[in-house]
C-alpha cells in the first residue's frame, strides 16, 4: 500500500458515490470512501442497520458503486462470513460464479451499536472462525440513526437522550467499552484505529486490512455533528483532536508469532516521543455539546479530571503495550 | 417405479435423512448450530465434510441467528446454503427468517420441530415452525424419513425456480422422525446432481442496468435498501404472488421428481376421501398414525378418511377443497396452540378456506401433542368418535377442543 499516493488515490473513482442523505459534515461518508479507495480489485460490502445504511440506500436510489448488501443490526459479521464461506467453497471447487476471483475484498461496516452492543456476539463468532473479511467499526459514540442514545461505546459523562445530562446525573455514568482489546483478544491477524485527518493512515490501514489473510478490524472515529453537537465544518478538527489529546490514539496491531504486537502510528508515535505535545483532553471535550455540562453552567472539575485521568491511564497502557 | 432398481435402501433417522440429502446436493455453504433435536444433522454433515464427501463450507456459527445471517450473506453472494434448526434456535432466528424471504434467498433449513420454550422442552409439536408460517418461507410438513429426503431435494428446484425465488422450510418432527430409523430409499449421487442442477439467477433491473440478483463485482446491485411508504408493498406483493408460483411450481418439480424416484406427493395427499363420512386433516408425522387408525376404523365399518396437508406455505386452498370433496364432517389436528386464537394455525387456515362454499363441512379443531404428548391411535380413534358424533347430531357443538391433556 505504501505505494499508494494521495494523488493516486484522489483519481480512483469513489465507490460511494455523491448525492447520498448522510449530513453534511458526517465522518462517516469520508472514512468509508477513503477505506475503499484502498480496495485490491472485486468487492463485496455488507453494512448493519444504521445511518450509512439508511442514507445510502432509500430505494430506488443506491450510493454504492460495487456489491452491497444490507440485511440486519446484529449480523454484518455473520453476514461477511456467509459471503466469506460462499467465495471459499467457489473457489475450492473452480465452480460458481465467485469462483474465478483469486481474491475478493469483503467489507462489513457496522456502527458503534452494531459492533459494542447488539453485533458483539456475531463479530466474535466470525472472529473466532477466522473469515477473511474486514470489519470496519463506524464509531460515532451512539445509536445516532435512531436520536443518540448511549451504546456502549459512548464515552464517559457525554449526554445522549438515554443518558442525559440530568441534575442528579451528569450523563452518561459508565466508561467507554475497550472494544479493541476484546477483538485483540481474539488474535486476529489485523486491526488499527484510525481518524480521517490522517487520510493517508486510513487508506494505508485499509489495504493492510485487506492484504491480512484473515479477520481485520478497524476501528475508527467518526465524529457525529448532530450527535456530539459541533458545527459541520469541524468535524476534520474534532478528529485531529481525538487523535491529538490522546483519547483515541492511532496505532495498529498486528499478531506475529501469537503475540500481539503493537504500533503507533505517526501522529501518535510522535506524541509518545514528545509527551509535552500531548493536548488536555479538555480541549476535545469543550468543543462538543455533549459535554457542555462538563462547561456551564458551572464548571465540573471533577468530571474533567477524571476523563483526563482515564485518557491518562489507557495512554499509558498502550505505550507499554507499543514498547515505549 | 421404473428408476426403482438404482435406489439404495438406506436406514436413517430423519435428521441423517437430511444430511445425506444434502450431502448429495453438496451445497456451498453450510451454516449451522447445534439444537436438539437437530443436532444429528449437523454432526452427520460435519462427519461428511471431515472426510471429504462434500466440496461444502461448514460455517460452524456462534448462535442461529448468525447461521440464517451467513446463509443470507451466502445465499446473495451466489451460493447454494443450507442451515438446519429447531424451537428456540428458529425463534432466535427470527429477525432473518423475514430478511431471508424478502430477499428472496432461495435458502434451504431443516426444522426438526420442537417446542418452543418456556417451559423447556425438548420434544415434538409444531409450534416453532407455525410461528414462522407469516415469514414468507415455503413450509413443507413431513410424515416420515422418505419424505423428508425427498423434500430435502426437491426443496432446493422449488426455492430456486425463477417464479419462486424463496426461502425453503422442511419441517420433520423432533425424535418422532428426526430420531427414529426407518428405510429410505436413496438416489444415486449423480442423479441428486442432475436433478438439482446448477443454480440459476433471476435477472433484475440494477442501477447499473439488468444484473442477475446476486452479489457481482462485475454488474452491482444493492440489496436490502431502505425501502418505505413508496415501494415497500409493491416488493410485498412480489412475495404473495412468488408464493402463488410456488403452488404451480411445487407439483411440477414433484411431477419431474416422480420420473426419477417413482415417488410423488403433491401438495397435499387425500387418503381414502372418496366416500369418507368423516375424515382428519393434519400435518407431519401423525399423518401416520392416523392413516393406520383409518384403516382399523374401515374394516370395522366405519367411513373414515385423512388428508395429509404436505405444504402448508403456501396454503393449498383450492387442492383442499378439492380433496375434501362432499366429505361432511372434517376434524383438524393441531399440534400447536395460537393463544387468544379463535383455533389453531391449520384449523383456522381450513375454516378460511371454506367460508365462501355453499357446501361446506363441518369442522371441529383438535388440538394435540404440545410438548410431545403421544398422539396415540386411541386418542385419535377418540377425536373420529366425536367426529361421528357430530355428524350424528349435524352440528358442532365444541369448535376447539384439547384432546390427551389433563383438565
Amino acid at each position: 500500500m505504501s505505494d499508494l499516493t494521495l494523488r493516486e488515490a484522489a483519481k480512483k473513482t469513489d465507490l460511494l458515490a455523491p448525492g447520498h442523505r448522510l449530513c453534511a459534515g458526517c465522518d462517516e461518508s469520508i472514512i468509508v470512501r477513503m477505506v475503499l479507495k484502498a480496495v485490491r480489485g472485486p468487492t463485496m460490502v455488507t453494512a448493519a442497520t444504521g445511518c450509512l445504511e439508511v442514507a445510502t440506500t432509500i430505494f430506488p436510489y443506491t450510493a454504492w458503486r460495487l456489491p452491497w448488501i444490507h440485511s440486519a443490526f446484529e449480523n454484518a459479521a455473520a453476514t461477511a462470513s456467509g459471503m466469506e464461506a460462499a467465495w471459499r467453497a467457489m473457489r475450492r471447487k473452480g465452480r460458481g460464479p465467485l469462483a474465478k476471483y483469486e481474491t475478493l475484498d469483503i467489507v462489513a461496516f457496522a456502527g458503534d451499536g452494531g459492533t459494542y452492543d447488539i453485533g458483539l456476539q456475531a463479530l466474535s463468532g466470525a472472529l473466532e472462525r477466522g473469515h477473511d473479511f474486514t470489519y470496519v467499526l463506524l464509531d460515532n459514540e451512539a445509536y445516532m440513526n435512531t436520536g443518540i442514545q448511549r451504546s456502549g461505546g459512548t464515552p464517559h459523562a457525554a449526554a445522549t437522550t438515554t443518558s442525559p445530562a440530568g441534575h442528579v446525573i451528569p450523563g452518561k455514568r459508565e466508561w467507554k467499552k475497550p472494544i479493541d482489546e476484546i477483538v485483540i483478544a481474539h488474535e486476529i491477524p489485523y486491526v488499527a484505529t484510525m481518524s480521517a485527518a490522517w487520510p493517508m493512515d486510513v487508506m494505508r490501514k485499509a489495504r493492510s486490512a485487506f492484504e491480512a489473510e484473515g479477520p481485520a478490524f478497524l476501528h475508527a472515529i467518526v465524529p457525529c455533528t448532530r450527535g456530539w453537537r459541533y458545527p459541520s465544518e469541524k468535524t476534520i478538527e474534532i478528529s485531529r483532536l481525538a487523535v491529538q489529546t490522546c483519547i483515541f490514539p492511532l496505532w495498529e496491531c498486528r499478531l506475529e508469532e501469537g503475540r500481539p504486537v503493537y504500533k503507533l502510528s505517526a501522529a501518535s508515535a510522535a506524541i509518545a516521543r514528545r509527551p509535552e505535545s500531548k493536548k488536555p483532553v479538555e480541549e476535545y471535550l469543550k468543543l462538543q455539546g455533549r459535554f457542555r455540562h462538563l462547561f456551564r453552567p458551572e464548571r465540573r472539575d471533577d468530571i474533567i479530571d477524571s476523563i483526563q485521568a482515564w485518557v491518562d491511564h489507557r495512554w499509558q497502557m498502550l505505550l507499554e503495550k507499543a514498547g515505549f | 417405479m421404473m428408476k426403482m432398481e438404482k435406489q439404495i435402501l438406506m436406514g436413517l433417522n430423519g435428521d441423517e435423512a437430511v444430511a445425506y440429502a444434502v450431502k448429495q446436493v453438496n451445497p456451498d455453504v453450510v451454516a449451522a448450530y447445534p439444537i436438539t433435536p437437530q443436532t444429528i444433522i449437523v454432526e452427520r454433515f460435519s462427519e461428511y465434510v471431515a472426510d471429504g464427501l462434500v466440496d461444502t463450507e461448514f460455517v460452524a456459527v456462534e448462535s442461529e441467528h448468525s447461521a440464517l445471517s451467513s446463509c443470507v450473506g451466502a445465499a446473495a453472494a451466489g451460493a447454494r446454503a443450507f442451515t438446519a434448526t429447531a424451537a428456540n434456535g428458529l425463534a432466535l432466528m427470527w429477525e432473518i427468517t423475514y430478511i431471508a424471504a424478502s430477499l428472496r434467498l432461495p435458502i434451504v433449513m431443516a426444522v426438526a420441530n420442537r417446542a418452543l420454550s418456556g417451559p423447556i422442552n425438548i420434544h415434538n409439536d409444531h409450534s416453532d415452525s407455525m410461528g414462522a408460517r407469516d415469514s414468507g418461507w415455503i413450509q413443507i410438513y413431513c410424515e416420515n424419513s422418505q419424505e423428508v429426503y425427498d423434500a430435502c431435494i426437491e426443496a432446493w428446484r422449488i426455492g430456486e425456480h425463477p417464479d419462486v425465488q424463496l426461502p425453503v422450510m422442511v419441517c420433520l418432527d423432533g425424535f418422532t422422525l428426526s430420531h427414529t430409523m426407518e428405510n429410505v430409499l436413496t438416489l444415486p449421487d449423480e442423479t441428486v446432481r442432475e436433478f438439482i442442477g446448477e443454480r440459476r439467477f433471476i435477472t433484475v433491473k440494477g442501477h447499473t442496468g439488468e444484473a442477475e440478483l446476486r452479489l457481482n463485482p462485475e454488474a452491482p446491485l444493492t440489496m436490502g435498501p431502505l425501502d418505505l411508504q413508496d415501494f415497500y408493498f409493491e416488493h410485498k406483493l412480489q412475495q404473495v404472488e412468488a408464493m402463488k408460483h410456488a403452488l404451480r411450481v411445487i407439483p411440477e418439480v414433484d411431477a419431474e421428481y416422480a420420473e426419477v424416484s417413482g415417488r410423488r406427493y403433491g401438495v397435499l395427499h387425500p387418503y381414502r376421501m372418496e366416500d369418507a363420512e368423516v375424515a382428519l386433516i393434519g400435518l407431519g408425522s401423525t399423518m401416520g398414525t392416523v392413516r393406520h387408525v383409518v384403516d382399523t376404523l374401515r374394516s370395522e365399518g366405519v367411513k373414515a378418511g385423512l388428508l395429509k396437508m404436505r405444504v402448508f406455505r403456501p396454503f393449498p386452498a383450492e387442492e383442499l377443497i378439492e380433496a375434501v370433496g362432499d366429505v361432511p364432517v372434517i376434524g383438524v389436528l393441531d399440534k400447536a396452540a395460537s393463544f387468544g386464537a379463535p383455533g389453531g394455525p391449520l384449523y383456522e387456515e381450513v375454516k378460511t378456506t371454506f367460508y365462501d362454499e355453499a357446501d361446506r363441512p363441518l369442522i371441529a379443531d383438535y388440538i394435540y401433542g404440545l410438548g410431545g404428548r403421544d398422539a396415540s391411535p386411541q386418542l385419535i380413534r377418540d377425536i373420529f368418535r366425536r367426529l361421528e358424533e357430530i355428524r350424528a347430531r349435524g352440528e358442532v357443538a365444541e369448535k376447539v377442543s384439547f384432546v390427551g391433556v389433563r383438565e
